[in-house]
């Protein structure tokens, strides 16, 4: 397994790498030593040379986000961590944020020091208590040890980081929807230009970033750049967590250099569960175009992704068997951007109701083979036409499936009903019947 | 509505919520997770006296609460479970799990069991897919179910036994308690439990094995 790697997973096993003691004695918080001895603009240069690209969704270079933040302004500035991790497959920050809560902490001291921010907020989903305790109990540690509040570690460096929990809203995860929730209004995205960088929280000049991204930073603070390019690809640097879930033997994360292939993460995983072979997989998350077993083979990485006709997201890898079927996966994944459309605009709010009332009577085997291109036309005016990202993630698995699997639609119809027998893609199928 | 519903010593941590922000209005949600943890959800009461405290009006306030399924508009049971229906779980059992606990308590979504002690909702999903069928419970994880396993933490739970989290602490909270926990008190608890479970380490094991370092 030369491929693997071990940086933001390398404590995990030892059983107090979430407190302060265990993390300090494994080397933590040496990176912001380093890092408060340098100036704040040659930290942003180093994070802009490693090339390290945001971990959330949409790969935006790290580095340069920060060096949009006006200086000399004399406004606040604010780092806004997205910890609201709700994706359907992305299952990453949270065993992150619950093994090594003090990786995020330093990196985003270091990060709020590079951008000049005094103020830091990490935005939790509300639905898993341990976390935000452990995260909580990080941060307390952290002002004991005066690593957070005034002048850190005698650098003059003043900071404050607010914890915040969310409250069960998926589209709070996209960042302007987030900054108006972390204000106290429902979560609703907002227009842009202005983006976060000019204009976000409290219309402050703010910086929103993945907390796999901010965790990422003190590793390559302490490396240096040459070590964080030795790994990954051209354009795709670095090391990432990769997540395997559905049917394959022993799902879970894997840390390794971006580039390396499904093919190679399952040899990991064991392979699919045995007995059975793989029919259709999301590389990142339910929002990605869906791949089938043709696509083994394409380097995870943001080009590799994109030019197979998706995208790498979030790296979540929701594998499914042939088992499954696609119309009732499908089906799950549109009700639930129904479920959380925000409401704002109407080709959204409307169009992923008729989304779900298309899919639900094919499931049923009502209608005609006319309504696939009815299905079609409808994401067509939905995708791009919405207010925010939420609705092309809407559209992306209705397009991808009816592109690798029109028969299967077609199949439901001839049948008069679903052909599939949802007890066999149980887990547990043995002891059901 | 006066603040007599609220005691001093409740007041005392409202204006400790508000104070962790520059901007007073951002504290609105952690004020409604905690008047959950004094009620076991959001009251008309509660609602009103944040307006108060926030110079909100109590449609705001109520247009905050409306948007967000964690807060809930009527009591939940002491332990409210959550069964996540998206496809990865869907597919792997959590269909057939949340069938089978909605027989055995006897609600339909958002219902209460007739002894007040569970409830259950579908929920989306809980970013834990490598553990699949997941439950949670009052937001603590339990990992890797079955109808078996759900049916038994029903029953347990009903006779005030319900069995811990998988990856949380040494003994399950009751939901009120874990709301206070979400309005940012902390319960001392973070230090119980495991750091990742099995799934996590999946990529560190593999590595560690094959002596590769
Ligand atoms: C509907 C929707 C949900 C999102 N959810 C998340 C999320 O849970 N976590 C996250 O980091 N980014 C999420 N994003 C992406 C954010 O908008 C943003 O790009 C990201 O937080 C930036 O951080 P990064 O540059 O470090 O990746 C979401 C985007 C959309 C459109
Ligand atoms: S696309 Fe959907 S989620 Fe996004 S703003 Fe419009 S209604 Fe809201």
């Amino acid at each position: 397994m030369s491929k693997l790697v071990s940086v933001l997973t390398s404590n995990w096993e030892k059983s107090d790498s979430f407190t302060i003691s265990g993390y300090q004695r494994d080397g933590g918080y040496k990176a912001l030593e380093k890092a408060l001895k340098m100036k704040p603009d040659e930290v942003i240069q180093l994070v802009k040379d490693s090339g390290l690209r945001g971990r959330g969704g949409a790969g935006f270079p790290t580095g340069n986000k920060w060096g949009f933040i006006p200086q000399g302004d004399n406004k606040e500035h604010y780092l806004v961590v997205n910890a609201d991790e709700s994706e359907p497959g992305t299952c990453k920050d949270t065993p992150l944020l619950m093994a090594n809560p003090h990786v995020l902490i330093e990196g985003i001291i270091i990060a709020s020091y590079a951008i000049r921010a005094n103020h830091a907020f990490i935005y939790i989903r509300g639905e898993i208590v341990h976390v935000v305790r452990r995260v909580q109990q990080a941060i307390e540690d952290a002002y004991k040890t005066k690593l957070l509040g005034k002048n850190i570690l005698g650098s003059g460096f003043d900071l404050e980081l607010t914890l915040h929990a969310g409250a069960g809203a998926y589209i709070c995860g996209e960042e302007t929807a987030l900054l108006d929730s972390l204000e106290g209004f429902r979560g609703q995205p907002r227009l842009r230009p202005p983006f976060p960088a000019i204009a976000g929280l409290y219309a402050k000049p703010t910086v929103v970033n993945n907390v796999e991204s901010i965790a990422s930073v003190p590793a390559i603070i302490d490396n240096g750049v040459a070590w964080f390019t030795s790994m990954g690809t051209e354009k795709s640097k670095g090391f990432t967590l990769y997540s395997l879930s559905g049917h394959v033997k022993n799902p879970g994360q894997i840390e390794a250099p971006l580039g390396i292939t499904l093919r190679e993460l399952l040899e990991i995983a064991g392979g699919i569960r045995a007995g059975h072979k793989l029919k259709f997989w999301t590389p990142g998350g339910s929002s990605t175009p869906i791949f089938t077993d043709q696509h083994l083979d394409i380097p995870l990485d943001y080009e590799g992704v994109a030019a197979a006709g998706s995208m790498l997201g979030t790296k979540a890898l929701q594998i499914f068997d042939e088992t499954t079927c696609i119309v009732r996966a499908v089906l799950r994944w549109t009700e639930f951007y129904k479920h959380e459309s925000c409401g704002k605009c109407t080709p959204c709010r409307e169009g992923t109701w008729w989304l779900v009332q298309a899919l639900a009577d094919l499931e049923a085997g009502r209608g005609s083979e006319a309504d696939l291109d009815k299905l079609l036309d409808l994401c067509d005016n939905i995708a791009g036409r919405s207010f925010c990202a939420l609705a092309d993630g809407a559209a992306a698995p209705i397009i991808s499936s009816l592109k690798y699997f029109r028969a299967e639609y077609l199949q439901h119809l001839q049948n008069g009903g679903c052909p599939f027998d949802p007890v066999a893609a149980t887990l547990f199928q043995g002891s059901l019947t | 509505m006066s603040s007599a519903n609220f005691t001093s010593e409740q007041i005392t941590k409202m204006d400790q919520i508000i104070a962790r922000y520059p901007r007073s209005r951002s504290a609105v949600m952690p004020l409604l997770h905690y008047v959950q943890s004094i009620f076991g959800y959001v009251t008309d009461e509660g609602i009103e006296f944040i307006g108060k405290k926030l110079d909100l009006a109590t449609a705001e306030v109520n247009a905050v609460a409306s948007f967000y399924t964690q807060y809930k508009r009527k009591p939940v049971g002491e332990y409210h479970i959550g069964i996540c229906t998206n496809t990865l779980c869907a597919v792997m059992g959590g269909d057939a799990i949340y069938s089978a606990l909605k027989d055995q308590i006897g609600s339909e979504h958002d219902g209460v069991s007739a002894d007040g002690k569970v409830s259950l909702e579908h929920i989306e999903c809980n970013a834990a897919c490598d553990y699949a069928p997941v439950m949670m419970v009052n937001w603590e994880f339990y990992d890797n179910q079955t109808v078996e396993s759900a049916k038994e933490f029903v029953e347990k739970a009903r006779t005030g036994n319900p069995p811990a989290p998988t990856r949380g602490p040494k003994k399950l909270r009751t939901w009120k308690e874990n709301s206070e926990v979400l309005a940012g008190f902390s319960d001392g608890l973070a230090n119980e439990g495991i750091s990742a479970g099995k799934a996590s380490l999946l990529g560190l094991s593999k590595m560690k094995n094959s002596g590769n370092n």
